[in-house]
């Protein structure tokens, strides 16, 4: 018998398809040939299984091989089915037993003298892996950090072919690493009790963590506003394991994981240049679809600085993803969705010059100018940021008082306790945050207090805020009452919302 | 006349060995051996044989001396066994009879160093 098969996962998006790999061995004259779709980097598999088969002492088959992914009809693409096709090629040529490598998993990629290189997610296939019944699997020892994380799975990590052979045929492996499964803790060297005064701006910060709502820090340069805004996922209450689960997923899909420990249960911050484009912000790809800084922010903080510098509708292809929490990108390759649940939080100087604060008494720009500037942040897009603080710059008595503030341990236990309250109440709802609450209910059930609703009333009368502002200020203001452990949103709550979302005539 | 390789004669007289072995392999299976070298513009057909069941046959025989350059079979690339295939056709054309079937065998004939040869005969490959 000729014939040898292997498991593996091809990723269409987050999405993973379970691929078979065939190997048929048949006498003729020597050749290759790979069938079912492969992309260029798959089509050079030939050449790496081959080196790395013989430098490892296997014998390639001279014969006439032909090697089958199906489905074959998906589009297959990158070096990870390296490895799979090798295993199927050596059960074809009865050199391991079929028994032990039909059922398993593998991907990687291979290196001529035989080592297996780490590949792109490798947390996602695992994922799509266990869904359609597959318990084990082999991964490349470089990936093993992130799939372990799948510890529903018997998951092997192996740094070259010839230990992994040896694995199969004998059922001993050469060397066990064992991973600690230890949760990262947040970066300690960025605390809030490091940013001296800004009293708005930090409680804006809270707010905004506790309801999930956008943050906008207008403000001159150096008064803090990337200070603040790097701090917040250090007060974001921990990821849960499916979070982290999905949040790992993403990133390795991108191939970004250097950068985020996979194991970690903090919150991601992502802060793409002012330069970035509409694909880098969202996600794109020709060949494969990439998930953008969107994505990579899900569950997180995604800081843009100096939004008013971003290139024309790249904020605005944010509005989307802001809206329904995931961005579908089409490509001729085919539609992608990634989720993008994020944070949203903008920094701008008011005006070109930078110095338009207070008095504005040291800012060189024209009325026009600044004018100008802050309406380069478009109106729908604006529409969506409940929170709008001005960091002012500081003083000399604001600098002196800063070992006085909170650090963000404290404040990340105010925000853990008042999202508690806030899911007790929303137990028997679809959404979770405050941030979420349709508009229907928040004219029913979810109502701030008699006085409040005057108050809002009054100011809609007076054309102050639109329909949709309402809204949104009450569910600011549902975030400060949760905050404050009051049972509804009090006159002083609401009031404060209302401060924090138009107190900058932006 | 750039194009027309000259082999030297260490390579005609290994490769005319091969062709020889294969012969002597195939004759003594019962197979006859019609033609050998037949050559035309477009090229050689090494061995025409015919089969005992009447399935005629195009050998194409390669010979080496080492593995330095890989398999003998290695060395039948996909163009070449087409240019075969073309050659047969050129065959049987002038050589009009009713034929059976036809088919195109590959043959890698390896050489040792003590003077012994390993054949490796594959038949049918297109």
């Amino acid at each position: 018998m000729s014939l040898g098969q292997s498991l593996s996962i091809a990723l269409v998006g987050l999405t993973g398809h379970v691929i078979s790999v065939e190997v048929d061995i048949a006498d003729g004259l020597p050749g290759y040939s790979l069938l079912g779709l492969p992309d260029a980097a798959l089509m050079e598999s030939r050449d790496r299984v081959r080196s790395a088969l013989v430098n490892s002492g296997e014998v390639w088959p001279n014969k006439k091989v032909t090697v089958s992914l199906s489905p074959a009809w998906m589009h297959k693409s990158g070096s990870g089915f390296d490895l799979p096709i090798a295993i199927a090629l050596l059960a074809a040529s009865g050199k391991i037993p079929e028994s032990r490598s039909a059922h398993t998993m593998y991907l990687g990629e291979l290196a001529l003298d035989g080592r297996i290189r780490g590949i792109r997610g490798v947390l996602p296939s695992l994922i799509a892996a266990h869904k359609n019944g597959i318990r084990i699997a082999v991964v490349p020892d470089a990936n093993l950090a992130e799939a372990t994380l799948m510890s529903e799975m018997t998951v092997i990590g192996m740094d070259n072919i010839a230990s992994l052979l040896h694995w199969l045929r004998t059922g001993e492996r050469s060397h066990v690493q064992e991973l600690p499964l230890e949760d990262s803790s947040p970066d300690d060297s960025l605390d809030f009790c490091d940013v001296a005064g800004q009293d708005a701006a930090r409680f804006a910060a809270e707010v905004s963590a506790v309801g999930g709502h956008h943050l906008l820090l207008i403000g001159p340069p150096g008064t803090g506003k990337t200070m603040i805004a790097q701090r917040l996922p250090g007060i974001l209450p921990p990821l849960t394991r499916e979070e982290s689960l999905e949040v790992t997923a993403l990133h390795s899909i991108a191939g970004s994981l250097s950068s985020r420990s996979p194991l970690s249960t903090t919150a991601p911050f992502i802060s793409p240049h002012h330069t970035a484009t509409r694909v880098a912000m969202v996600g794109g790809g020709s060949h494969q679809i990439r998930p953008g800084a969107c994505s990579l922010a899900h569950r997180g903080v995604l800081f843009i600085d100096e939004a008013p510098e971003c290139g024309v509708g790249v904020l605005d292809s944010l509005r989307q993803p802001l809206e329904s929490g995931s961005i579908t990108i089409a490509r001729s390759v085919g539609s992608v969705a990634y989720p993008a649940q994020f944070l949203l939080i903008l920094a701008a100087n008011p005006c070109p010059c930078g110095m338009f604060s207070g008095r504005g008494r040291n800012c060189t720009c024209s009325s026009q100018q600044v004018r100008r500037y802050l309406s380069k942040l478009s109106g729908p897009l604006m529409d969506r940021i409940d929170l709008r603080v001005e960091v002012e710059p500081l003083g000399r008595v604001q600098l002196m008082e800063s070992e006085l503030n909170n650090s963000s341990a404290d404040i990340r236990k105010r925000v853990v306790r008042a999202r508690d309250i806030a899911r007790q109440r929303f137990s028997l709802d679809p959404w979770k945050l405050n941030s979420q609450i349709p508009s229907r209910a928040l004219r029913t059930q979810y109502q701030p207090e008699r006085k409040a609703m005057t108050f809002l009333h009054s100011e809609l009368d007076q054309e102050n805020i639109s329909a949709r502002g309402l809204h949104k200020i009450m569910r600011t203001a549902w975030s400060i009452a949760d905050l404050a452990s009051h049972e509804r949103p009090t006159l002083e709550d609401t009031e404060r919302a209302f401060t924090l979302r138009e107190g900058v005539g932006a | 006349m750039a194009d027309i390789k000259i082999p030297d004669s260490k390579k005609l007289i290994l490769g005319q060995f091969g062709e020889d072995m294969v012969v002597k392999f195939l004759e003594l299976r019962g197979v006859r051996i019609l033609e050998r070298n037949w050559r035309i513009k477009e090229g050689e057909i090494d061995i025409v044989a015919l089969y005992p069941n009447g399935t005629l046959a195009f050998v194409e025989v390669k010979t080496r001396s080492s593995l330095a350059f890989g398999e003998p079979l290695e060395a039948i690339t996909p163009a070449k066994a087409a240019r075969l295939q073309r050659l047969s056709l050129a065959w049987r054309a002038c050589h009009a009879r009713r034929w059976g079937s036809f088919q195109i065998d590959c043959v890698g004939v390896l050489m040792q160093h003590d003077g012994s040869y390993i054949i490796e005969y594959r038949a049918n490959v297109l």
